[in-house]
C-alpha cells in the first residue's frame, strides 16, 4: 500500500475527472427525517457538490451495486418447442465514493463467498472488479458496534482510502489502477507532519466508539443458547418483514424466480435478494416448512451471521453497522439481542 | 480518458476452465444449463413419474458423470428450477433417470410434459454415499415412500458391483400399496444373488397380501452384524429418527448410517442460503450426511 497526500481541491478535480467517463455513486443527501437528522443514500451523482463525504451512515448499504435486489441471471428465447439461453454479466465501470470501513469490510466478506470460494460467481465478480472503491474514515456513529466485531479497520478490498486531515486527505492507495488514476491530479509524498496528523485522527476515532458489546464468544454462546428463551422474546416481536436483510451490507441469500413474457417468446430467470426472516424461506414443495416459527427464523439469522459464517470463514459475517437495528420496525436491535444472550448465560 | 479499464469476466483465463460442475473446478457460466431432452416417461403411480433425460450435446453428455446420492437442478425455462436427486445408475452414461413427484408448480408442469420436450440440467451437485468405503460389508438399504428415488442410485451401484459387497437387504415401506414405486423391478432385484427385498405397507387394501406395519418392524427380523454393516436411509425426515435409533440399538455406529436430507434450494452451489442450517449447506456439504452429523445439525430432522 502506498500513502500520499491530496489537497481537497485536487480531490474535487479527481472526482470530476472520474465523472466524465464513469458512473459515480456517492452518499447523497435525501432529506431530514422526523427528528431533523439528515438521511443519506448511495446514489448516482452528476457533480462533485452532490457528494457528502462527512455523512454519518447511509440507511441502505452499497451492497445493492454488487448484489442487486433484482438481477437477471439469464434470458431464455423460446421458439418452435425449443429454447436458447443467454447470459450477460454487467461490465460497465462504476466508482463508489465514500464507503466507510464497515462497508468495505462487508465487501471483503462477500468476496469470500462469491469470489474466493468454490463455485465463484461471475455475476458478482464482474460487478466487483468493475467497481472502483474509494473509502473514507469517519467518526463513529451512535449505534454501530463495528469495533466490537473487529470490522472498523480495513487492510484490503478497496482502491483508495481517505482520511480527512482538514485541508487535505491522507490517501491509502491499494491498487495499480488506483495509482494510475489518482496520478492524473497532483498528489504529494507524505511528510512527518502528515503522519502525525493522521495518527491523531485515528486516535480520536478509536477513542470515540459509543456502543460496547461483547461478541468474541458468540459462536460458542449461540450453540449453548440454542433453546434459550431470548429467541422467543425477540422472535415474538419480529414482523417477518425482511427489512434487516435488505439494509444489511452482507446478507446475501436470494431466491430465483422465472418470468415469461406475455407472448411466451422469452423467459427470464431472475434472482431476488431474500431474507431468512420471510415465512416461506425454507418451505418446500408439498407445503412442509423447515422453519415454521418466527423465532426460529430470527435465531437462524443470528446463527448464520455469528456462528455459521465463523465456522466457514473464520470471522463473523456481521460488520456491526447496526443498520438492521436502526431500520427494524419492531425495534429489534442486535446489540440488545446479543446482550440478552449474555444475560441468559449468567443466570 | 478512462481512469480505469473495464474488466471482462469472460476473458479471465481461470474462469474459462472446462464446464464441469464439480466444486473444485472454477467455472464460468454458473447458470448455464445443459440442454436435455425427455426421451422417455414411465408412469410409476398417480403422483410419481420416472423421466429419462438425455443431454443433447454429445460433448456435454460425455462430461456428465455423477456419484450415487448426488442431485441435479432441473430447469423448465420460464417456469423455474427444482433440485431432484438422481435415481439412475452412475454407469448409465446415455440418459439420466429422475423420479419426480407432482408436488409443486414446476413438477406439476413437468408431469404435463411430453416425450421430446426440452428441459435444462445443471449439476451434478452435492456429495455422495461413500460406496467405496462400504465395500466388503453388508448393506442395509432402507427407503420410505419417495425415498426409493434417491436410494435407487446406490442400489444400482451395489447390484452392478455385486461381488464387492456381502449381504444386501432392501427394506421398503409406504403408506398404502398403490404408493409403491418401481413395482415392476422387484422381481429382478429379488432374483439377484443374496439380495433380500422386504416390503411393508402401513395401510393395506384388499389386494395386499404382504406385510403390514411400520418400516422398523422389518428391522426386527434381520440378522444384523453391527460392525460389518452400513446402512443408507432415505425417506421423510420423521422416518430417520425412528429407523436410525432402532439401528443404534442393534449396535451399528452412527458413522455407518447415512441419510439424505431434503431442503429448499435455489442455486445448488452454496450461495442462495435457502438450504442453510447454521454453518452447513445441504447443497454442498450434503445432501448425504452420516447420522452423527445429522444429530449435530440443529433442527435438521
Amino acid at each position: 500500500m502506498l500513502f500520499r497526500i491530496i489537497k481537497k481541491e485536487d480531490f474535487k478535480t479527481f472526482v470530476n475527472l472520474m465523472l466524465q467517463t464513469t458512473e459515480v455513486i456517492a452518499p447523497k443527501f435525501i432529506k431530514n427525517n422526523a427528528k431533523g437528522k439528515p438521511i443519506h443514500q448511495f446514489l448516482p451523482i452528476s457533480n462533485y457538490d452532490e457528494m457528502v463525504l462527512d455523512y454519518e451512515k447511509c440507511e441502505f448499504s452499497a451492497k445493492t451495486y454488487f448484489l442487486p435486489y433484482k438481477n437477471t441471471l439469464s434470458t431464455f428465447h423460446m421458439k418452435d418447442h425449443d429454447w436458447t439461453q443467454e447470459i450477460q454479466y454487467r461490465i460497465q465501470p462504476r466508482a463508489i465514493f465514500g464507503l466507510h470501513p464497515c462497508d468495505i469490510n462487508a465487501l471483503v466478506r462477500l468476496d469470500k463467498v462469491f469470489a474466493r470460494d468454490f463455485y465463484p460467481n461471475p455475476y458478482y465478480i464482474s460487478r466487483r472488479k468493475n467497481t472502483f472503491i474509494v473509502g473514507i474514515d469517519h467518526l463513529p456513529c451512535d449505534d454501530g458496534f463495528c469495533h466490537a466485531i473487529n470490522a472498523n479497520h480495513i487492510t484490503h478490498g478497496f482502491d483508495l482510502f481517505l482520511t480527512d486531515l482538514g485541508d487535505r486527505y491522507f490517501v491509502k492507495i491499494n491498487s495499480d489502477r488506483a495509482f494510475m488514476a489518482i496520478s492524473e491530479v497532483p498528489i504529494q509524498e507524505i511528510t512527518d507532519e502528515d503522519t502525525k496528523d493522521y495518527l491523531a485522527v485515528r486516535k480520536q476515532i478509536s477513542q470515540s466508539y459509543k456502543v460496547s458489546v461483547k461478541t468474541d464468544d458468540l459462536p460458542n454462546l449461540l450453540d449453548i443458547e440454542f433453546e434459550s428463551k431470548v429467541w422467543k422474546k425477540w422472535g415474538d416481536k419480529c414482523l417477518n418483514c425482511g427489512t434487516c436483510a435488505m439494509v444489511c451490507p452482507t446478507c446475501y441469500c436470494y431466491g430465483v424466480t422465472e418470468r415469461v413474457s406475455m407472448d411466451h417468446s422469452t423467459g427470464k430467470k431472475i434472482a431476488y435478494l431474500y431474507s431468512c426472516n420471510l415465512l416461506d424461506f425454507a418451505m418446500v414443495a408439498g407445503g412442509h416448512n423447515f422453519r415454521p416459527n418466527q423465532e426460529t427464523r430470527l435465531k437462524y439469522r443470528y446463527y448464520h451471521q455469528h456462528r455459521g459464517f465463523v465456522e466457514s470463514y473464520g470471522e463473523p459475517m456481521c460488520v456491526g453497522c447496526n443498520r438492521c437495528g436502526r431500520s427494524c420496525l419492531a425495534g429489534i436491535d442486535p446489540v440488545n439481542v446479543i446482550r440478552d444472550l449474555h444475560e441468559e448465560e449468567k443466570l | 480518458m478512462r481512469l480505469f479499464t473495464p474488466y471482462d469476466v469472460t476473458k479471465e483465463s481461470d474462469m474459462l476452465m472446462p464446464l464441469e460442475f464439480t466444486r473444485a473446478n472454477r467455472l464460468m457460466h454458473v447458470d448455464k444449463t445443459y440442454k436435455a431432452e425427455i426421451t422417455n416417461i414411465i408412469r410409476l403411480t398417480e403422483m410419481e413419474k420416472l423421466f429419462h433425460i438425455r443431454i443433447i450435446n454429445e460433448e456435454e453428455r460425455a462430461r456428465f458423470s455423477f456419484l450415487p446420492g448426488q442431485f441435479v437442478m432441473l430447469e423448465l425455462p420460464g417456469y423455474g428450477e427444482v433440485p431432484i436427486s438422481i435415481s439412475g445408475s452412475p454407469s448409465n452414461r446415455g440418459y439420466i433417470e429422475l423420479c419426480i413427484r407432482k408436488a409443486g408448480i414446476v413438477t406439476s408442469i413437468l408431469h404435463k410434459a411430453r416425450r421430446g420436450a426440452k428441459v435444462g440440467i445443471r449439476g451434478p451437485f452435492g456429495n455422495s454415499f461413500p460406496m467405496e468405503k462400504m465395500k466388503g460389508n453388508n448393506i442395509l438399504l432402507i427407503a420410505g415412500g419417495l425415498g426409493m428415488a434417491p436410494l435407487r442410485a446406490p442400489l444400482f451401484y451395489v447390484t452392478e458391483n455385486r461381488s464387492e459387497y456381502q449381504d444386501v437387504h432392501i427394506l421398503y415401506g409406504t403408506r398404502t400399496p398403490d404408493q409403491l414405486l418401481f413395482t415392476y423391478q422387484y422381481d429382478e432385484w429379488k432374483r439377484i444373488d443374496d439380495i433380500n427385498l422386504q416390503i411393508i405397507v402401513e395401510k393395506p387394501d384388499i389386494t395386499w397380501s404382504g406385510k403390514v406395519g411400520m418400516i422398523t418392524k422389518l428391522l426386527d427380523e434381520l440378522p444384523i452384524k453391527p460392525l460389518e454393516t452400513y446402512a443408507i436411509v432415505c425417506g421423510p425426515p420423521v422416518m430417520f429418527k425412528f429407523v436410525c435409533n432402532r439401528l443404534r440399538q442393534f449396535g451399528i455406529p452412527m458413522h455407518r448410517m447415512f441419510v439424505s436430507l431434503e431442503r429448499r434450494m435455489h442455486c445448488g452451489m452454496g450461495k442462495c442460503c435457502r438450504c442453510n442450517i447454521g454453518s452447513t449447506f445441504i447443497c454442498v456439504d450434503g445432501p448425504v450426511f452420516d447420522y452423527w452429523s445429522v444429530l449435530n445439525l440443529k433442527e435438521a430432522i
